[in-house]
């Protein structure tokens, strides 16, 4: 047993650090560090700087130019960028439908579409969940009929994150209505400027709009945009879950907010002292503290295993849970840490270069509080992730 | 023992109920949420004239309520439909505070505030002071028969709109005393006070108040020099009391939302809500519900009390309804999935008003302590 780095594990690490202060613009992660959201030319500027380094791809293989880098090294990335306020990296193209296109597509496809998610030619979103076909996804309903060389799609998707900057959608469709709902779903790569194609925004409850309906009026889709064989979409789909988990625990995410917890308690005044001394505060913050801890190694375990080609299979939903509860808990912690000045609705405030209302930590605390409601949510919701657990456990 | 409401409270209970129903619907809510004033003059003006605002003042003061019950019912009714306009700080905070220490001519005031006609604002916390009431650091100094203010003032709400906003500052003694505090009224525009508006995350408007040599008559002040803290006391126990209630009927909205959301979602070939994991869930917060409930009776039932009791229930009862209602909040959420995260969906907005009430007078800790220090011999 040995809890600590390798050397080499070390270096690596040394060498983040020092990219992220060299190449990370500071304003960037200034924004990023006050809550706010980057925008499209934002997001593709760092992206850029990723791709100039070559680890804009962590996860793919060098021969098509990714980093190729082991589980361990993934997560000392993604917890150096977590503390150092960078940008997420938009995961649709990159780390969703690259795995899926390199084992399931055909070379033609790779070599067309690859190098355009590297380069930022291309920016994809995920045509997967329909109003009627959340936590059942199988039940989805967008239709893909085919007609001569085309398929002719009709339908809708909903929560399509950042849709309305993307050029391109992957997405599950029907293509055969009468087989078990497993069966007939395709996977099919669709240009979002095609007549047809229609996005609607959805505002969200803190009032940002990252996520938006896409509807589908006979859109012409040609047929070597199929990736793989007609019908074997759920079975791609599946594959491209298992990816969406890196990074599910997100403990860089949590450590960089709990540290900013802490600072707002050392700031903030609570009957005449800091508030970090408060006993109940305080108390509040060591039980999430002591979880974390506890995660973060947990989550090492997994990695270490995974970093010698053992799939994480359950245990990447117990992440995902155990992750976002204690992620929420940390919002939770920032939103009372601020007091009164947590009641500004200050997202103008937070994008824009106004002088903040109150502390400037305190401006984004309720509207993200609100916003990561939506963590235990997506990619499948802690419900979802509780049965999948029980079902494999149980032998189900 | 009687647990039911009385007849005329029943009446305005049941009136206030379909009014809101009918005329504030989540899309209305919404464009006075977006709209400059971030309140419905109109909405404002046809509630006072059902009667909502007279049922916050007692008889003497002009009203026809004024009690624990009288707070509790109009507000758990604004509470249930998410209502964004500023009785609270227009009638509990300011209408209460002219009415318990104003001299004659000030409490004309009151008579305009139960008619809907006077916007009214409480100009209290500090940007430091958190929820500690006795921590005042603007000063009032006396300047021949003036008095000249200075300070600044945090997330005042209702600021803007109001024609006069009472401004705490303290005459003498250190910030935290109790004693030295005084209330001044301040008309909208005066000289030296500056307004820096926003909106408020739950809807509704605040702003930050500055005061830089703000001069005013000796009139202006409420009450006697320095004595102002008991009152301040009494009005905050009384928002108190509408804060828990209000945050208990957007509860109660919360969790009706999702039994409907439950029966009605199919996944899977069936209802959500037929699902165990979900219907135990669903179980526990109407469990919790009963727990919120009678701590907003308690609250209310003891308001009458002497301070000290009174605020001990208080602090009970946002507690309480701080862990219920964070819990309420979150689970409807999470029972129902993506569409309760968009705006244009009814929870949403009832899920900020549940949470950010503990942002207001005090917050689940804060009221702990509270309690804890109310209830030691």
């Amino acid at each position: 047993m040995d809890l600590s780095y390798s050397p080499e594990e070390i270096a690596f690490r040394d060498e983040v650090r020092a990219f992220l202060d060299e190449k990370l613009p500071k304003d960037l992660a200034e924004k990023i560090r006050r809550g706010g959201h980057p925008d499209k030319a934002e997001q593709e500027q760092w992206h850029a700087i990723l791709n100039v380094r070559g680890w804009l791809a962590p996860n793919w293989p060098r021969e098509f130019g990714g980093a190729e880098w082991n589980a361990v090294q993934r997560h000392i990335f993604e917890e150096e960028c977590a503390f150092a306020s960078a940008p997420r990296i938009v995961p649709f193209g990159l780390s969703m439908l690259a795995p899926v296109l390199m084992k399931f597509g055909s070379k033609e496809q790779c070599g067309h579409y690859l190098p355009r998610i590297l380069d930022g030619t291309d920016w994809w979103c995920q045509g997967y969940s329909e109003p009627g076909a959340g936590s059942d996804l199988a039940s989805l309903k967008t239709r893909a009929v085919r007609e001569g060389d085309h398929y002719i799609v009709n339908g809708q998707k909903t929560w399509t994150t950042l849709g309305q900057y993307a050029d391109w959608i992957f997405c599950l469709v029907r293509t055969d209505p009468n087989v078990k709902q497993q069966e007939g779903i395709s996977f099919l790569l669709i240009d979002m400027n095609t007549p047809g194609v229609e996005v609607r925004p959805i505002i969200l409850l803190d009032g940002t709009h990252e996520v938006n309906e896409v509807w589908f009026t006979d859109v012409k889709v040609p047929v070597e945009n199929l990736v793989g064989e007609e019908n074997k979409g759920w079975t791609y789909a599946k594959y491209l879950l298992t990816h969406e988990r890196t990074n599910i625990a997100g403990v860089g995410f949590s450590e960089a907010g709990l540290a900013s917890v802490k600072r707002m308690a050392r700031a903030e005044m609570s009957g005449g002292k800091p508030l970090a001394v408060n006993p109940h505060f305080a108390a509040r913050v060591a039980k999430v503290e002591i979880d974390l801890m506890a995660m973060a190694t947990t989550n090492l375990r997994i990695i270490s295993k995974a970093a010698v080609g053992q799939a994480p299979g359950v245990e990447a939903s117990m992440l995902k849970v155990k992750g976002t509860i204690i992620r929420q808990e940390i919002n939770d912690l920032a939103r009372r840490a601020a007091g009164p000045y947590a009641m500004p609705f200050a997202s103008e405030l937070v994008e824009g270069d106004n002088d903040p209302i109150g502390p400037d930590y305190a401006g984004p605390v309720a509207a993200k509080y609100f916003n990561n409601r939506k963590l235990s949510i997506f990619g499948g919701s802690n419900e979802i992730q509780r049965g999948i657990i029980a079902k494999v456990k149980m032998g189900g | 023992m009687n647990f039911d409401l009385t007849e005329e409270r029943q009446m305005l209970q049941d009136s206030l109920r379909r009014f809101l129903k009918d005329r504030y619907t989540t899309d209305t809510r919404n464009r006075i949420i977006d709209s400059d004033t971030g309140m419905s003059d109109e909405i404002w003006t046809a509630l006072a004239e059902l009667g909502v605002i007279g049922a916050l003042f007692a008889e003497e003061q002009g009203g026809f309520g004024g009690a624990g019950f009288d707070i509790s019912t109009v507000f758990e009714e604004l509470g249930r439909a998410g209502v964004v306009e500023p009785f609270l700080d227009t009638a509990i905070l300011g209408g209460g505070l002219i009415a318990a220490l104003g001299d004659d001519a000030q409490k004309q005031m009151v008579e305009e505030v139960i008619g809907g006609g006077l916007h009214l604002a409480f100009a209290h916390g500090e940007p430091t002071s958190r929820y500690d009431l006795s921590r005042v650091e603007t000063s009032a100094k006396s300047d021949g028969d003036g008095i000249v203010l200075n300070g600044r003032k945090a997330v005042v709400v209702n600021a803007e709109a109001a024609g006069r906003i009472i401004v705490s500052a303290r005459e003498s003694g250190d910030a935290g005393d109790e004693a030295g505090i005084s209330l001044f009224l301040v008309p909208a525009g005066t000289d030296g006070m500056t307004l820096r508006g926003y909106p408020l995350m739950s809807g509704g408007r605040a702003a930050e108040v500055t005061l830089d040599e703000v001069r005013l008559p000796g009139s202006a002040r409420l009450g006697a020099a320095g004595a102002a803290f008991p009152a301040i006391a009494a009005q905050v126990a009384a928002a108190n009391v509408a804060l828990a209630a209000e945050a208990m009927g957007a509860m109660e909205t919360a969790v009706e939302l999702t039994r409907e959301y439950l029966m009605t979602r199919k996944q899977f070939g069936r209802p959500i809500g037929t699902f165990q994991a979900l219907a135990h869930r669903y179980s526990d917060l109407l469990i919790e519900m009963e727990q919120a409930r009678s701590a907003v009776i308690n609250a209310a039932g003891h308001f009458a009390d002497p301070a000290r009791e009174r605020d001990r229930h208080i602090a009970s009862a946002r507690n309480l309804i701080g862990r219920v209602g964070r819990l309420v909040a979150e689970e409807s959420i999470q029972m129902h999935g993506g569409i309760a995260m968009t705006q244009e969906y009814e929870l949403a907005h009832i899920a900020k008003r549940i949470v950010m009430t503990d942002h207001r007078l005090g917050d689940t800790d804060y009221h702990l302590e509270r309690f804890i220090d109310l209830s030691a011999a």
